[in-house]
């Protein structure tokens, strides 16, 4: 039996991450390495352990440790950056994902703490963003960012600026109309409630005065917060489109006309409080609707990934310089974590590429000098040096991008049930509301514009609109509860209409984070210290793997260590020599018969075993694939088929897999269902799949990281969530089957009233209590429904 | 009864003056972010901890 030695576990005081060394230790406090001592170190100078103190292990470990800021000397970037500048103070806003605590907030309002020259700092939580006003003629913007990294919250200064984005977006004064149609509703009320309760003979005089002020607070409800209606009225029917809006904006203007014209004429009071009411309510549900997650961004391109400044070597000095002044040629150096901008040759340097940002692989791939590396890739370990030889708006990745397929709007996507059906409603009460008028028009003229209008007031379809916004958002919020997150409201009814659904492998359904490591050897005590002690020398992910794997063995002195880049490592260690690495590397020959990847050990020229590293599907994906029994499953891969074998357990129709796809043979094949007239929900991640994602009827990007790349999807889910997907499914359809229902029920309030409406006999009171009260019933009948629904789906 | 008048006028007035301060608190930015406030009241001010460290140690020991 193999023996590992068992030390007790320490974790950093910082981050809570294990401690694999003992190097780093304050007093009695234990880090896992320098850059979390260091922050330890700032802020203990600066008194500033409260930190510490609100929550255990507040830090984050760090990703990068090189602290280059010199791009933020230069002007133009500064300018960029800046949300506002005079001559004593600057004012800069960070997005700084960290940002994860009570803890977090307390230190980063404390800066001035750290530097008097910063005046002001506030941190919005949900937007994990920092906003600081500082005076730029003591602390410049590079300082104030080193300040930042010093403490451990490094914000993110990418070359499309996610803070500027988020505050450029049109703001719509939505709310301000809800408050100005909301105060005029209460108002309206009481002043209408005289009429209602009965006025008395001698108070007469007050019923025109009441009437006349209604009107006047009318005139902000229609001409203010209605006047959208209209808007939208007007030119969806330039467009010859019948929506809801229509019988809203009709029955806003015949409202109001009619209020005037009998309060004016004093031939009735008006309904001037069904009027504000109406749109009250109505904004309400756009509001609903409008819910927008402040952590996740949809928009997000390649551009949120990149950095805003490259570091070139010019004359053997490094310099850096604005990305989107690189040019061809020209020298760059990448260091470790940073992203390569442009399409470029390896010039020196062990390049180790995580590509999973393109492709979704989230093992690094090892390139040859002098070899082409595409754009997008993430290096990792040593700093590398290469030739750019296309611009950044040339690369692979940008033209793969800005591709006409993958960038091309799809404005008709699928119907909601609203749209369909508020066509038909719309018709139907034109026709009942004219018939009614020429029903009663030679009898009575008066009578048949009353009924007319009447009916028009009374069938104003506000249940009806806002039966979806309710159960969408209620049925949103539980999604969001399970880590499944919809772009907008409109995407749970599409969820529901799926009938076929299209894997992507790679990032998708199998995970690099899902590598299991499996050591086929018998290693005594000493060996698997001397193996611990060799891996934790490289940077390399699979040496990373095998000591965590072995965790906390004794640390021995290493006499001698060389690494051999994409080979293996060969160390000599307390007089034992050890080989470990690639097939090739060990024992000079190939083994590509081998199934998976593997590290061969050798201990003083014995063979002692193997480790292998096996890429296992995701959590669940047995779940997922139980849903063949009601949906059309497809997989689709750009790898080879090597790992066909143990994916057949869950697409049993060997004809479903596709591999060897390219990104345009995977939106090909997208595009070739639809053609059959199948709905297709696109599953995947990275750009490779981005035209996939926006050519299906429903793209979804799978992700372990919420703010990672997803650009095209309809919808983010999360990882750890992959498993309740049929759970989804099926819940989607009972929040359809919620607003059918609300749908019924709004019918027949909608029937009760016409039912006045036709004899021409509607009293305003009738109209104000039936009103609200079937908008009360569709809010809490849509509310109570999607949670117990949810309940019923075990998502609750 | 001509109180009536008088009395509407205010309570219209004071109610413009409500929806004026909603306006203002709208536009000057106090409702955009609605989650930090909840955490940044818990945290303590840091002046009165460092003053009253010693006499607070004092009170759980004892």
């Amino acid at each position: 039996m193999p023996k590992t030695t068992i030390i007790e576990k320490t974790t950093c005081f910082h981050c809570g991450d294990d401690c694999f060394s003992e190097d780093f230790i304050i007093e009695d406090k234990h880090f896992c390495c320098h850059g979390c001592k260091t922050v330890y170190q700032v802020l203990d100078e600066n008194k500033l352990c409260g930190y510490y103190k609100y929550n255990e292990h507040p830090g984050l470990s760090r990703a990068s440790l090189n602290k280059r800021f010199d791009y933020l000397s230069d002007p133009t970037i500064v300018s960029e950056l800046i949300d506002y500048t005079d001559q004593k103070i600057s004012i800069v806003t960070f997005y700084i994902p960290q940002i994860h605590c009570s803890s977090c907030l307390w230190l980063l309002e404390q800066l001035n703490k750290i530097n008097p020259a910063v005046h002001y700092c506030r941190v919005y939580f949900l937007k994990k963003q920092l906003n600081i006003r500082f005076d730029h003629q003591k602390l410049s913007l590079r300082q104030l960012v080193e300040l930042l990294y010093d403490i451990g919250y490094e914000p993110i200064i990418s070359l499309q600026d996610i803070v500027k984005k988020q505050n450029s977006e049109p703001k719509d004064n939505l709310v301000s109309k809800i408050a100005v149609a909301g105060f005029c509703f209460g108002n309206v009320m009481l002043l209408s409630f005289p009429e209602y309760l009965g006025i008395s003979a001698y108070e007469h005089s007050f019923r025109y005065f009441f009437g006349l002020v209604n009107i006047l607070i009318c005139l902000p409800v229609v001409f203010y917060s209605g006047m959208g209606y209209f808007i939208s009225a007007y030119q969806n029917l330039r467009k010859k489109v019948l929506n809801i809006d229509f019988p809203l904006a009709l029955g806003i203007a015949v409202l109001f006309v009619r209020t005037v014209a009998e309060v004016l004429s004093k031939t009735g009071a008006g309904f001037a409080d069904t009027l504000c009411g109406l749109v009250f309510f109505l904004l309400i549900g756009k509001f609903v609707q409008k819910k927008t997650y402040h952590h996740i961004s949809f928009e997000r391109d390649y551009r949120s990934f990149f950095p805003v400044a490259v570091h070139i070597i010019e004359d053997d000095v490094e310099i850096p310089i604005p990305l989107a002044k690189l040019q061809t040629n020209q020298r760059i150096i990448i260091r470790h974590n940073e992203i390569i901008p442009a399409d470029a040759i390896l010039l020196k340097g062990e390049a180790l590429v995580d590509f999973s940002f393109v492709t979704g692989e989230s093992i690094p791939v090892s390139k040859t000098l002098g070899e082409i590396i595409y754009a997008g890739g993430r290096q990792t370990g040593e700093a590398i040096e290469l030739e750019v030889v296309k611009a950044v708006s040339q690369s692979y990745l940008t033209q793969l991008w800005n591709n006409e397929a993958f960038t091309r709007k799809q404005d008709n996507r699928m119907q909601t049930f609203n749209e369909k059906v508020s066509k038909y409603f719309t018709i139907v009460l034109l026709m009942i509301a004219f018939s009614a008028l020429l029903f009663w028009l030679p009898i009575d003229a008066r009578k048949g514009f009353a009924a007319f209008t009447a009916v028009l007031i009374v069938a104003c379809p506000c249940a009806l609109a806002l039966s979806t916004p309710f159960t969408m958002s209620a049925a949103l919020s539980i999604f969001d509860r399970n880590f499944f997150y919809l772009k907008n409201t409109a995407v749970v009814e599409q969820l529901a209409r799926i009938d076929t659904i299209v894997f992507d492998k790679t990032g998708t359904i199998t995970t690099g984070d899902n590598n299991s490591v499996q050591l086929d050897a018998a290693l005594t005590e000493k060996q698997v210290q001397l193996i611990y002690s060799a891996c934790i020398n490289s940077t390399h992910p699979l040496s990373r793997l095998i000591y965590h794997y072995l965790g906390g063995a004794k640390r021995l002195s290493v006499d001698a260590y060389s690494e051999i880049p994409g080979k293996g490592i060969a160390a000599t260690i307390e007089g034992h020599r050890i080989l470990m690495g690639s097939a090739m590397f060990v024992f000079n020959r190939d083994d590509e018969a081998a199934r998976a990847t593997n590290v061969h050990i050798i201990i003083d020229d014995v063979y002692m075993g193997r480790f292998a590293f096996t890429n296992h599907a995701r959590l669940g994906m047995d779940k997922v694939a139980a849903l063949d029994q009601n949906y059309k499953l497809f997989l689709l891969s750009g790898d080879q088929d090597h790992d066909r074998f143990e994916l057949i357990s869950f697409f049993k129709d060997p004809g479903a897999m596709h591999f060897n796809s390219s990104p345009q043979d995977k939106l090909n094949f997208i595009q070739s269902l639809q053609q059959k007239g199948q709905k297709v929900m696109m599953i995947g991640d990275g750009l490779n799949d981005s035209g996939a994602l926006k050519q299906s009827d429903l793209g979804i990007a799978v992700t372990n990281n919420v703010n990672n790349f997803s650009p095209g999807s309809d919808a983010i889910l999360d990882g750890k969530s992959f498993d309740k997907l049929p759970l989804f499914l099926k819940f989607s359809k009972d929040t359809v089957k919620i607003i059918h229902f609300s749908f019924l029920i709004s019918l027949t309030y909608n029937l009760i009233g016409l039912s006045y409406a036709v004899t021409g006999n509607l009293s305003p009171l009738i109209a104000a209590i039936l009103m609200p009260l079937s908008t009360v019933t569709i809010i809490s009948f849509t509310s109570i429904a999607t949670h117990l629904a949810a309940k019923n789906r075990l998502l609750a | 009864m001509s109180i009536i008048y008088f009395l509407i006028g205010c309570s219209i007035l004071l109610a413009l003056c409500f929806l004026a301060a909603f306006f203002w608190a709208q536009r000057t930015g106090q409702n955009d972010d609605l989650y930090t406030p909840s955490v940044r009241i818990l945290l303590d001010d840091d002046r009165e901890v460092e003053s009253s460290a010693k006499s607070d140690n004092n009170h759980i020991s004892g």
